[in-house]
């Protein structure tokens, strides 16, 4: 147990270490993610299942993804052959299209 | 020719302009309405000239400055430099803070005083409920749990006013950005929300209901339901969640719960300060019916924790619901 734990705080540092350290946002709201997950385990290690039921649906589901959609609508999320040559942009371009032409439809 | 009118007149007539456009002998738009084509776009050589000079003028300012490139190097080493000599001092700080605190197992440790002693020796019998930690935070501490709950709501409220959008525009082009990035009926996804919410839901309403008998509690069960919600609208789309789930359904159903847990918590408050005999029964512990008002509250928690999950996604996502 006492070498399980030593593991689980290990990669605990690692984690922490690594999401100041990876240029992408994506990456570090996923390493952010599994810090989480230890954390609770650890939690458990340490005879609180609250705080561990707790932190898994607070720190690794809801947080991460409200992260997402924040990177999202700053448009930091983005395929790597798509976005710098506007490709995204053409998309938007084609579906607000799309849309105008069905809201006319509709009236 | 039975006609009444003569050659001249028919030709004055609409019925004689809608014969030939029909026959297509003439266009009646053609030479009308035409738009003549546009003229090329030609750089006047003056505007050129001084946006050519101001453009070497402000690279030699900015970038081919030998002097301002020193500086903004200096800047930078003598920045890091900085930020590691704050690091370090930051260490230090904590560390020597950290040797300062009591060692770990000693008996006369600040952390063993009468408070945590009488919680767990009469916890039982005061708040009727197994799990002492949830007896602790919604009875001996419900004020404030009270309190959080309603930091909640607030931050939902305040968010709400940052991030709606009320105009019809916007909303449109919110909705297109959107789908840009969720392609809708989404087939892996649709399968497996299906599989997974209804468990998820269920498992949410275990940890509230019995937050008093295990681990859980309202506040770990509302975010479980809240990210089950989360699933639910990812799979399949607002216009499904919002026949259960609007903006004025939470704000109902937050109220409610607020209010109740207000109400309760100043009943058993009064009757707390005035040492009068609390009508509410206890129950036997362990049973699901116990504990008296933490079965309630922790509901009231639940609803609330839950609610302010999915606003706070729905928000982000589409700045109104």
């Amino acid at each position: 147990m006492q070498i399980f734990t030593c593991i689980l705080l290990g990669f605990l540092l690692v984690c922490a270490i690594s999401v100041s350290l990876s240029k992408n946002l994506l990456n570090s709201v996923l390493i952010y993610m599994s810090y989480s997950l230890v954390m609770s385990i650890i939690w458990i290690v340490l005879e609180s299942p609250d705080l561990a039921i707790t932190e898994a649906a607070v720190g690794a589901g809801v947080t991460s993804i409200l992260f997402f959609v924040t990177l999202k609508k700053i448009r930091a999320i983005m395929d790597e052959d798509e976005g710098e040559d506007g490709t995204q942009d053409e998309e938007l371009k084609k579906i607000k299209e799309e849309e105008a032409k069905g809201g006319e439809e509709n009236e | 020719m039975s006609r009444k009118l003569s050659e001249d007149e028919y030709r004055k007539t609409k019925s004689f302009r809608l014969k030939q456009w029909l026959d297509g002998t003439k266009d009646p738009f053609l030479d009308t309405v035409e738009m003549n084509a546009q003229k090329p776009f030609e750089e006047e050589p003056e505007e050129k000239k001084q946006f050519d000079q101001e453009r070497k003028t402000r690279l030699a300012k900015w970038v081919y400055n030998p002097k301002r490139n020193r500086d903004v190097n200096t800047f930078r080493s003598l920045y890091r430099v900085c930020a590691a000599l704050f690091c370090v001092f930051l260490l230090i700080t904590l560390l020597t803070a950290v040797s300062w605190l009591p060692t770990e197992g000693e008996e006369d440790r600040p952390v063993n005083n009468e408070v945590s002693e009488r919680y767990i020796e009469s916890g039982l019998q005061e708040t009727g409920a197994v799990n002492i930690v949830t007896g602790m935070i919604l009875d001996y501490r419900a004020f404030d749990t009270l309190g959080e709950s309603h930091v909640l709501f607030a931050a939902t409220m305040t968010v709400l006013i940052l991030l709606r959008l009320d105009r019809d525009k916007d909303k449109k082009e919110q909705h297109a950005n959107d789908r840009v990035y969720e392609p809708k009926n989404d087939v892996i996804l649709q399968t497996v929300a299906k599989i997974l919410v209804p468990p998820i839901f269920i498992f949410g309403i275990y940890v509230i209901l019995c937050g008093h008998l295990g681990p859980g509690g309202g506040f770990s069960g509302g975010a479980i339901i809240g990210a089950g919600l989360i699933l639910y609208v990812n799979a399949f789309g607002f216009a499904k969640t919002e026949r259960f789930f609007t903006a004025k359904t939470y704000k109902v159903t937050s109220f409610c719960a607020l209010a109740c847990y207000s109400l309760s918590k100043c009943y058993s408050f009064y009757t707390g300060a005035n040492e009068i005999e609390s009508v509410i029964p206890l129950g036997t512990p362990g049973a699901i019916l116990s504990s008296g008002l933490i079965f309630v509250l922790n509901i009231c928690v639940g609803i609330v924790v839950a609610g302010t999950m999915y606003t706070f996604y729905v928000m982000f996502r589409k700045g109104g619901y």
